[in-house]
């Protein structure tokens, strides 16, 4: 119908048609062999971010940026990456932030439910299956969601396990997810040791982040970091990152001001 | 990109694969294992597409675990290797195929060591030896040089180094 109202009212039918061919190609590119009808975007979904999450001596660290970016514009700068399951579970994402909510939502009231069900709480390890099996039907469809699962096990201590939509499971002792985790991996790799104390392995997580935030476009704002361990997961203040970026302009200019004096 | 490989002899079938589960350009696991035990004698390998491998693979070691639970015995190499190959190739002309590549390698009281190579197309083959990834095409014209049935293990040096 659109077709022939441009034919109507235009003399220049040429490039209309060619607008046609456009909308046709570009809506093929959507088309997907799971989906009958195909929907055209409005807009380019939110993905970029850094998390990441280690386990050291003193339990779990998760640390995860704040930034919702949808193509080049910044749709929201203060999200909450970081998700608190139970008081045991806390769940980094990135991704697609919308499917990111909802699954974190449905994994929510399935562990609930096996709770409620089975009289005991579900193994970090088991919840990671569950959510890995309940992605599977999405697999080749443009649902994209990878969480980090950062918890402590009654029976096994800390446990950090990264799930994601195309169905890798891997558990494992540091993991960074997102955009920016190239960055923060080189900062982690870096630092990480087993022997850290509470406030080392804190500061080296904002460091990680915030080295991210400086390169990836698409992480940036502010950070989250929770600390889990066998009492619970507790939340830091949320702290934004300009801080910690005038901190360090302080510190390379107190650097060069004392190698210029030591010259 | 992950490699395996298997390489058979008179009494033995020796398996090895990488140990890195990347994801793009990074590595997030460098002590992944990419090995499945499907039996007491029977040994699954799978590289493949991130999800497929490790649900394809748990879906195989869960069902011959069955077949012993149903049976009284376990399934013998060559019937493991068909059963999977069985499976791979009903899903490979439905909506989600599996995009996986396995060697199965497994001993038969009766018949000796075997070692099955399969890729996601599931085609079978059993083979003295064989490799999957980008290192198959390196390793395999050594083997072509070098094999000979009768090749001896040499237990002493898998154990110093200790296998991954």
């Amino acid at each position: 119908i659109y077709l022939l109202k441009m034919n109507k009212y235009n003399t220049h039918t040429h490039t209309h048609i060619y607008m046609i061919y456009d909308y046709i190609s570009n809506s093929a590119s959507f088309c997907l062999p799971n989906h009958s009808t195909t929907v055209r975007r409005p807009f380019p979904l939110s993905h970029g971010t850094t998390t990441l999450g280690f386990i050291f001596q003193g339990g779990v660290i998760a640390a995860a940026d704040t930034r919702a970016s949808a193509g080049g514009l910044v749709a929201c700068p203060a999200v909450h990456k970081i998700t608190p399951i139970h008081s045991h579970l806390v769940v980094t994402s990135s991704g697609s932030g919308a499917d990111c909510m909802l699954w974190e939502r449905i994994l929510t009231r399935e562990i609930r439910l096996y709770q409620l069900r089975h009289r005991r709480r579900l193994s970090i390890r088991g919840t990671a299956k569950l959510l890995s099996f309940m992605l599977h039907p999405f697999k080749g469809t443009e649902v994209c969601v990878a969480l980090t699962l950062c918890g402590w096990d009654k029976e096994s201590g800390p446990k950090l396990i990264y799930v994601c939509s195309d169905g890798a499971r891997l558990q494992g002792d540091i993991f960074s997810v997102g955009s920016g985790s190239p960055y923060a991996y080189g900062v982690l790799d870096g630092g990480l040791k087993w022997s850290l104390s509470k406030d080392e392995a804190i500061s080296l997580a904002r460091e990680a982040v915030f080295r991210a935030t400086h390169r990836d476009a698409y992480s940036g704002n502010n950070v989250d970091l929770f600390h889990i361990t066998a009492q619970g997961w507790s939340q830091r203040k949320r702290e934004d990152l300009k801080e910690e970026y005038y901190r360090d302009m302080e510190k390379r200019s107190k650097d060069r001001r004392g190698k210029i004096k030591r010259e | 990109m992950e490699y395996l490989i298997g390489i058979q002899g008179q009494d033995f079938v020796l398996v090895a694969a990488d140990n890195v589960a990347a994801s793009s350009i990074i590595q997030m696991k460098h002590d992944y294992d990419k090995m499945f035990k499907l039996s007491e004698k029977i040994l699954l390998l799978c590289v493949g597409e991130a999800g497929d491998t490790v649900q394809f693979a748990e879906y195989i070691q869960k069902n011959v675990q069955l077949y012993k639970m149903r049976n009284g015995y376990e399934l013998s190499p060559a019937a493991a290797a068909n059963f999977t190959r069985k499976n791979l190739a009903d899903y490979l002309r439905s909506r989600t195929p599996y995009h996986v590549n396995l060697l199965l390698a497994g001993y038969d009281d009766s018949d000796g060591p075997g070692l099955y190579y399969m890729d996601y197309l599931s085609s079978l083959a059993k083979a003295p030896f064989a490799a999957h990834g980008y290192g198959a095409f390196l390793t395999l014209s050594i083997l072509d040089r070098y094999y000979r049935p009768e090749m001896k293990l040499n237990l002493k040096k898998i154990t110093k180094t200790g296998p991954k």
